[in-house]
């Protein structure tokens, strides 16, 4: 990518007195969010998030630091939750003794383990080659799951029990409550660990491999093995979000280790924004979240979502990060007042394309399921019958009005930026 | 000796099949750099067109509607999709074909359903061509190897002999003095990415109704196909074409094999029984690893000759 990564002060440190000051913050709000949402729907949610957290941020050294497009990158997340899930099973069994806290170590080690052993070979190559590899070993991987049915468990997949371990200390992981602190402890740790990663020469040079593989050559290094280290290290935090997730559903399946797994991480990641450290974080919240609110209200979320990736590949390739520190400059000299009127009306009129949008093609999804009993829908106030002729009509002039709307209101937009862009300018804020 | 000449036809179809998926593929891929990940999504898509279009105007006139269409959809996307993100480079541009790729099927799922459509062979090819030993041959097996050969030489032609080729030949290599002399080189690129997808959509019209037309068939055929174009070196048609021809063949034979290891232990006196510790290894089948060896072969191929086959660049 283009763009450079913006980590803050390297000078400041990973434990200075503001970071530490900010992980605290964090750590403090993680122990709070349970109270907050006392729903248990709320609390998987959470758990299922601190989950995509750690697996999107170990996807964005790969894609983000080291510029490497993996298509596979759910290959060590799946290991390593099979081999947490098989490690719990023997604690269970009584074969060996290890407390069910420092379980997705065991992920960890089998992720690093497998990211030494694969990425010896993927990361030869850089770029596109790369990318069809990865996704090359993604397959071999999947296939082979379903072969081994002994370790894999076939279609069924690898059943466990997180509470085998007995209870230590009071902490049993029965309730939900104690794996969303795990969770949210290993959560922690992880992205701390991930971003001092950042901080490294390794991090730096991974970088500099990123930008200009040449020229990282020159100053000694070899972009090769610092490919291969940073896809292994990422490996290695794949397989403990592996490993978390395998405490949480109790339950592995080949689908763990899948393509669509892997290409879901890409989506987290690059709509979170892949040029921040922190872009990854607000895409897997995100996408965790759309995953469970939208499938429970319509079919069609899938494709709301891949347009949703196109959207923003094509208008905002740096993600939802790249948006919102867009604005960061304008905020800080209080310029940002001015982009609100039109952002407000483009809001609307957005709104109204949307609705279009959106009730077209619910419309036609319930033309096409033939078995319900009946079509007619509502939709956001709206009452919407496939079967008759004004419905359809409705709805594309309001798709029509919506996007003629947008598209005169996106040029407030650009006007008001081209207003503001200059002053900032002035003032040296950009 | 019916089994392996049988088999060998099989394969040499399936590889026909997907010489004309691959090579639209690395077409695209030597002229824009861009691995199209949509691609097997253009063969669904002409396969499901020309199941619409069949319904209508037969079998016949969809053989040549259901490719123009998925052209002109392969116009659109680079002319609409893909020129815009170029500029945010490769990445972006690999990531906006993967997303294009996930709203195809998507679509397809809205338009047509999750369970396959009944796309069939014509009654006018539904015929046995010839029998084998006591195996029958049909003819529709013989009409899309007819088709692919065809299609094989057009193409050959066209990129070798004539004028159009000739500039699409030099843009691959020259854009800018192309560009110089006069001609519309994003147009050019517009019309190969068109072309390509025309193509996939002509192998989709030939494969779905062989095997099954429904929304999975992107994901099944598109691996392989990656596959095929790494393997046979990124960039170069005849490396595509060998390539294909070898992992057609290889899938279609190892489906076809039910031996296992255990088994040819066995034949050779080394009894690997139930009870040994290796069985559960050794009992796997030629056709269970089926899925598995096109993979292996690639990276075996990428340990010992990184640029593939033919392929003459690294990256």
């Amino acid at each position: 990518m283009q763009q450079s990564i913006a980590l803050g002060e390297p000078v400041a440190g990973v434990l200075g007195r503001r970071r530490l000051l900010f992980w605290f913050a964090v750590a403090a709000l993680f122990a709070l969010l349970p109270a907050a949402f006392r729903q248990s729907f709320a609390l998987s949610m959470l758990s299922q998030m601190g989950i995509a957290i750690i697996f999107a941020l170990s996807y964005n050294m790969l894609l983000g630091q080291t510029g490497l497009l993996s298509f596979g990158h759910a290959v060590y997340f799946g290991l390593g939750a099979f081999f947490t899930a098989h490690a719990i099973n023997w604690v269970g069994a009584g074969r060996i003794w290890f407390p069910i806290t420092f379980m997705p170590l065991i992920g960890g080690l089998a992720g690093l383990f497998f990211g030494l052993l694969f990425g010896f070979v993927t990361t030869r190559r850089a770029g596109t080659p790369f990318a069809m590899i990865s996704l090359g070993i993604a397959e071999m991987v999947a296939a082979s799951a379903l072969m081994f049915t002994a370790f894999f468990g076939g279609e069924g997949g690898i059943a466990t029990n997180r509470t085998a371990g007995g209870a230590l200390l009071g902490v049993d992981y029965g309730p939900q409550i104690q794996v969303y602190y795990l969770i949210a402890g290993w959560c922690l740790v992880c992205t701390i660990a991930m971003f001092a990663l950042t901080q490294t020469p390794l991090g730096r040079m991974a970088n500099a491999v990123r930008d200009n593989p040449e020229r990282a050559m020159f100053v000694g290094y070899n972009p090769t093995r610092v490919r291969w280290l940073m896809l292994s290290l990422s490996a290695g935090f794949a397989g403990v979000a592996g490993g978390l997730s395998a405490i949480n559903y109790e339950i592995v399946t080949a689908e763990t280790l899948g393509v669509m797994a892997s290409g879901s991480v890409v989506l987290m990641a690059f709509i979170g924004g892949i040029g921040h450290f922190w872009g990854p974080v607000v895409g897997a919240i995100l996408v965790t979240f759309l995953q469970s609110a939208l499938s429970t209200y319509t079919q069609a979320w899938l494709l709301y979502f891949g347009l949703f990736f196109l959207v923003i590949i094509m208008f905002s390739p740096g993600g939802i990060a790249n948006l919102i520190t867009m604005h960061k400059p304008a905020w800080q000299t209080g310029l940002f007042r001015r982009l609100i009127p039109s952002y407000v009306l483009a809001a609307a009129t957005g709104a109204v394309m949307m609705t279009g949008f959106v009730a077209l093609i619910e419309m036609i999804y319930h033309y096409e399921a033939k078995e319900a009993s009946t079509r007619a829908f509502g939709i956001l106030g709206l009452r919407l019958d496939p079967e008759t002729l004004g419905s359809w009509l409705l709805t594309l002039a309001l798709l029509a009005a919506g996007v003629a709307l947008f598209w005169w209101a996106s040029r407030f937009v650009r006007r008001a930026w081209d207003t503001v862009t200059p002053e900032l300018q002035a003032r040296g804020a950009v | 000796m019916e089994f392996f000449l049988v088999t060998l036809l099989n394969s040499l179809s399936y590889g026909l099949l997907l010489f004309m998926l691959s090579s639209g593929l690395t077409l695209i891929f030597s002229m824009m750099g861009v691995l199209n990940f949509a691609h097997a999504s253009f063969y669904m898509l002409g396969a499901y067109f020309a199941y619409q279009m069949g319904l209508h105007t037969g079998f016949w006139a969809a053989l040549f509607l259901s490719p123009l269409a998925v052209g002109a959809v392969g116009a659109a996307t680079e002319r609409f999709g893909l020129r815009t993100v170029h500029k945010f480079g490769h990445v972006a541009e690999l990531l906006f074909t993967f997303g294009l790729a996930y709203v195809i099927e998507e679509i397809v799922h809205l338009i047509w359903g999750r369970a396959p459509v009944d796309y069939r062979v014509p009654a006018s090819l539904d015929f046995t061509l010839f029998t084998l030993f006591t195996t029958q041959y049909p003819a529709y097996r013989g009409f899309m190897m007819l088709v692919s050969v065809g299609m094989l030489i057009g193409l050959w032609l066209l990129l070798t002999r004539t004028r159009i080729g000739m500039i699409v030949q030099a843009s691959l290599t020259h854009p800018d003095m192309v560009e110089a002399l006069g001609h519309n080189v994003p147009r050019v690129f517009m019309f190969v990415f068109a072309g390509g997808a025309a193509l996939a959509g002509l192998a989709g019209v030939l494969g779905g109704n062989m095997f099954i037309t429904e929304p999975g068939m992107a994901a099944a055929v598109g691996t392989i196909v990656f596959v095929v174009v790494v393997f046979g070196g990124m960039g170069s048609l005849t490396g595509a074409f060998i390539a294909s021809l070898l992992i057609g063949g290889l899938q279609t034979f190892s489906v076809a094999l039910d031996y296992s290891i255990a088994d040819v232990f066995n034949v050779i006196g080394v009894g690997v029984g139930p009870e040994s510790a290796w069985y559960g290894l050794a009992s796997i089948s030629v056709a269970q690893t089926a899925p598995v060896l096109p993979y292996l072969l690639m990276v075996l191929m990428l340990i010992v000759r990184p640029r593939g086959l033919m392929g003459t660049r690294e990256t």
